[in-house]
């Protein structure tokens, strides 16, 4: 029975496997056309996802130059050291050899190194200088490389901090001139297409996708040795008069060009670290004073202007108080009977309110408002301030008053240099720029013969009996008008000042206007006493260094080096004029 | 004395070369099999010589094997027969007590060679399932199934301990088929598949989490595509991107770029298919299925239940490597690190292989003397 069952039923069972066979061999075709033909696109598009890589090509950043080509920012190449997590893990015996040159802790790199050990890059350590990249490179550990990039190193540091600002450790700009021009400076990556194997190694270049455009440079309207200057006499002002904090601007009046802006306090942009946020503000820019008496300025330009004042008109300021709808505002000394030009000098702030009593809210508002402020000045620089000048119709004749004598606005420094500038400039304000060659259209505010008439009563600040005489530069004559204002904390007004100065010179045919904020000078805190002596230092050498020809040859006794002196010399001046800090009082409470 | 063994060599030596016994359509099959393996090879392994040269040496070794198998009479090798069994799995008691290799011990090193032996078990399993249902009645009864049960667990439980439960399956595999072919009664069928649907949950419990893992990612390979989904994945890419013409010789970019894990063993057909397309694959398998049928009408032509068991089981185990291979490179089954025949690299694998070729042909060449 077996011998005649078994080869029938072998035969039955190898039957069974011939279908079995044609069964499996069928699932197996119709697998391989499903994968190769149906959806082959997918799988193309699939493995080509995995060895073709753009990857960018690095290019630095443009170069920041001073008006006269000194490098003020520059990018130098370094190597960051990166690995694949991936790959470096399948030789976890060397992490501690890497850790060692890489002066890092062997535990925690581990540990970050796992957590990522399904990605394919990680940076190890940034910004290495070649030698050290090289020395780490040199060991030959899997899996690490180092990549090209730039590091921005500034080198004036702290000088001129404020305006470049910075960039972030990516290369893009962050504050200041740097996120201002950032796509300018930057440049475009490069992208080049590349096959990589599985460790992300570059095996082939394919293609240039995209071609790298290096950043272009930028030349800055800063001269960087009047920036330094300017740096030097804040810091030192600052120092003397143990203030908090301070400013200085000087603009090119005929281009608008600022030529240097310098803040204190200030930080080193090489070594940022933990700086207080508040060291890093341009507070020139951004932050916004009331500007006290060197408003008067542009009040006497509004009341010339509506023709019912003339610079000789006489105006009654005794008995030095002025008392308006229950506010009463005085004056430091009782002057009595001065003229226009003589609320000028002497800062009389019962006469720049009595001014202000006979000209139109709206003709007042609009003078101001054509000066630039309560606007933006178009420098471009990031988060500059407007300032707050209130509108017309929310004047109230208290208002009216007191912003008359430069309290209830705010200006930025920016703004109040470039209203100056206006004056120096024909009665034509040119918006600032921070570009060389970038000047900015300008524009008629006053007319020109106004602008003439205040340049000459802002003269007789800086000579006795004016309160400015400290701001006085040998050889050159001086236009400018000095401030003195509370700090408004929260809506009322406490015992810190803020000294300001805002000038030009030469005055017969002004090429420089500065002005100097500082915050809360201890001891004597007038404007004429802390901030004129800065403008006297800074736009006496800025003078010299520009070459600018002087006009006051014949009264160069008004000053001398020592400030000090210049001040006991005009307080024995045969006429008996004191130094007259201006102080403005009886502001609302 | 010496003269008469001096003359007797001769003239088996004569004869070997003149009647080869060698069956001449399959080892054109294989030739050209072998062909396409070493091309496949030299570009998977991104054109290194010697790892070619070392694999054709194997085939070399192999191809003599085989001839030198194919003169000797399947009576002889039915007789050898139990002792090859006890001999391999002497060797994989060795290799659990001190094998080598990466993750699973499943090398011996004997200085000259080194091999799986777990490979060889994919010849004289057949051979000693084959040796023993020879003589007894068939179709088996539960008795003798418990018998020829035995003889393939010990095996497959030193393999599985290795532990390399793809190879254990298999051999387990390549034993039931002789079982099958031998009558088994398809009721006992249906009852040992029901007892092993039952065992299967218990059994899961036992596997290793990379054998778990392995089984889960199939399901769904996505799920983790970095770690256990990374091989399936980036070998269905492989395949799918190869289209349908393929993207020529040594242009596969997921092997050449090394996106694809173990190109040049387990996932080598992933390699060919991403090169030579749907063309490449249907002409591959074309020649398997031509080798396999050979085969398999080799053990229906042969005379008796030793020669026809082994045949089958054989030609059947070579049927199991194939398609799971394909199955494994396609996503469609998991990874268990089963070799494609003659073109994946691994000498223990090819020189096993093709001295199972051998046996077939000796039954082939025989099976007029046996039938006498």
């Amino acid at each position: 029975m077996n011998a005649r069952t078994k080869p029938a039923n072998t035969r039955t069972r190898l039957y069974a496997v011939f279908a079995v066979l044609g069964l499996a061999s069928s699932a197996l075709v119709v697998r391989a056309v499903d994968l190769q033909v149906v959806r082959k696109d997918f799988y193309q598009e699939q493995g080509d996802a995995r060895y073709l890589r753009d990857i960018d090509i690095p290019v630095s950043r443009g170069t920041i130059f001073d008006r006269n080509g000194e490098p003020l920012a520059v990018s130098t190449p370094v190597e960051s050291i990166w690995a694949n997590p991936m790959e470096l893990l399948e030789h976890a015996d060397r992490i501690g050899e890497l850790a060692r040159a890489a002066g890092l802790d062997e535990e925690s790199l581990k540990e970050r190194l796992v957590e990522r050990s399904d990605k394919e890059f990680y940076y190890i350590k940034r910004h290495l200088n070649p030698d050290d990249a090289q020395a780490i490179l040199g060991l030959g550990i899997p899996g690490v490389s180092s990549q090209r990039e730039f590091r921005r190193y500034y080198p004036s540091g702290e000088v001129i901090a404020h305006v470049l600002g910075f960039t972030n450790i990516d290369d893009a700009g962050q504050e200041g001139l740097e996120l201002a021009f950032d796509s300018w400076l930057a440049g475009e990556k490069g992208i080049k297409r590349v096959i990589r194997d599985r460790l992300g190694h570059e095996v082939e270049n394919v293609e240039l996708v995209r071609e790298a455009r290096p950043g272009k440079d930028l030349t800055i309207s800063i001269d960087r040795r009047i920036q330094y200057l300017a740096y030097r006499e804040l810091k030192a002002a600052l120092a003397e008069h143990h203030a908090s904090s301070g400013s200085m601007v000087i603009l090119d009046v005929p281009t608008g060009e600022i030529l240097a802006m310098v803040n204190q306090p200030s930080f080193n942009p090489n070594a940022r670290g933990n700086v207080d946020p508040a060291y890093r503000r341009n507070r020139a820019a951004t932050d916004v004073v009331e500007p006290g008496s060197t408003m008067k300025a542009f009040t006497i330009s509004a009341a010339l202007e509506s023709g019912k004042w003339k610079p000789h008109t006489p105006i009654d300021t005794s008995p030095g108080t002025y008392t308006l709808y229950g506010h009463t505002i005085s004056d430091v000394h009782n002057k009595g009977m001065i003229d226009v030009t003589g609320v000028i000098t002497y800062s009389s702030n019962v006469g720049a309110a009595k001014i202000a009593a006979t000209l139109g809210r709206d003709e007042m508002y609009d003078v101001f408002h054509r000066f630039g402020f309560g606007e933006v000045t178009g420098c471009g620089f990031p988060g500059e301030s407007p300032g707050n000048l209130p509108i017309a119709k929310n004047w109230g004749p208290v208002e009216q008053a007191t912003i008359a004598y430069g309290y209830g606005l705010s200006v930025t420094p920016l703004q109040l240099a470039q209203g100056y500038a206006a004056l120096a400039n024909d009665g034509r304000l040119r918006p600032p720029t921070f570009v060389k060659g970038g000047q900015a259209k300008d524009r008629a505010v006053i007319d020109p013969q106004i602008a003439t008439t205040l340049r000459g009563m802002l003269e007789t600040v800086v000579h006795p009996p004016g309160g400015g005489i400290k701001a006085a530069i040998t050889n050159y004559r001086v236009a400018g008008k000095t401030g003195t204002s509370r700090t408004a904390i929260g809506g009322g007004y406490q015992k810190k000042y803020i000294s300001l100065f805002a000038g030009m010179v030469p005055a017969t045919a002004p090429r420089l206007v500065g002005v100097v904020v500082i915050h809360d000078p201890q001891g004597a805190y007038y404007g004429a006493l802390v901030s004129a002596p800065v403008f006297s230092k800074v736009m006496d050498g800025a003078l010299r260094l520009l070459d600018v020809p002087p006009d006051d040859v014949q009264n160069w006794y008004t000053a001398s080096p020592d400030s000090g002196h210049t001040v006991r010399m005009a307080r024995q001046a045969p006429d008996g004029a004191q130094v007259e800090p201006d102080y403005a009082e009886g502001v609302p409470e | 004395m010496i003269d008469e063994l001096f003359h007797e060599w001769r003239h088996r030596l004569m004869s070997m070369w003149r009647k080869p016994r060698l069956d001449l359509p399959l080892l054109g099959a294989l030739l050209l099999l072998m062909g396409i393996g070493l091309a496949t090879l030299y570009s998977a392994s991104d054109l290194d010589r010697s790892q070619v040269i070392s694999q054709a040496l194997r085939f070399m070794l192999g191809l003599l094997l085989m001839t030198v198998i194919a003169r000797v009479p399947p009576l002889t090798l039915r007789n050898w027969t139990p002792w090859l069994y006890a001999a391999s799995v002497v060797l994989l008691v060795i290799v659990v007590i001190h094998g080598e290799g990466r993750g699973a011990n499943r090398w011996l090193d004997l200085r000259i060679v080194r091999f799986q032996p777990s490979e060889l078990l994919k010849l004289t399993m057949p051979m000693m399932i084959a040796w023993y249902l020879n003589g007894r009645p068939l179709p088996p009864g539960w008795i003798t199934l418990g018998a020829a049960g035995a003889l393939i667990a010990v095996p497959a439980a030193l393999i599985a301990k290795q532990p390399d439960l793809g190879t254990a399956l298999l051999i387990v595999a390549s034993g039931a088929f002789g079982i099958f072919l031998s009558g088994l009664a398809w009721w006992r069928i249906g009852a040992l598949l029901a007892a092993f649907a039952g065992v299967v949950p218990v059994a899961w419990h036992f596997l290793h989490d990379y054998q778990k893992n392995r089984v889960l990612t199939l399901l769904d390979p996505e799920a983790d595509p970095l770690g256990n989904g990374w091989h399936i994945i980036q070998s269905k890419i492989a395949v799918g991107s190869g289209g349908l013409w393929g993207k020529g010789w040594h242009h596969g970019t997921q092997s050449r770029l090394e996106f694809l894990p173990e190109h040049t063993t387990d996932f080598i057909f992933s390699v060919f298919a991403e090169e030579w397309g749907l063309v490449g694959v249907l002409l591959l398998l074309a020649l398997y299925i031509f080798i396999i049928a050979r085969c398999l009408w080799i053990a229906a032509e042969a005379k008796d239940t030793y020669a026809r068991l082994l045949a089958g089981a054989i030609s059947m185990s070579l049927f199991v490597y194939v398609m799971v291979n394909g199955g494994m490179i396609t996503g469609m089954l998991p990874v268990v690190g089963v070799p494609l025949p003659l073109v994946s690299y691994g000498g223990t694998s090819a020189v096993s292989l093709l001295a199972g070729f051998g046996v077939l042909m000796s039954i082939h060449a025989h099976r007029k003397v046996l039938a006498n």
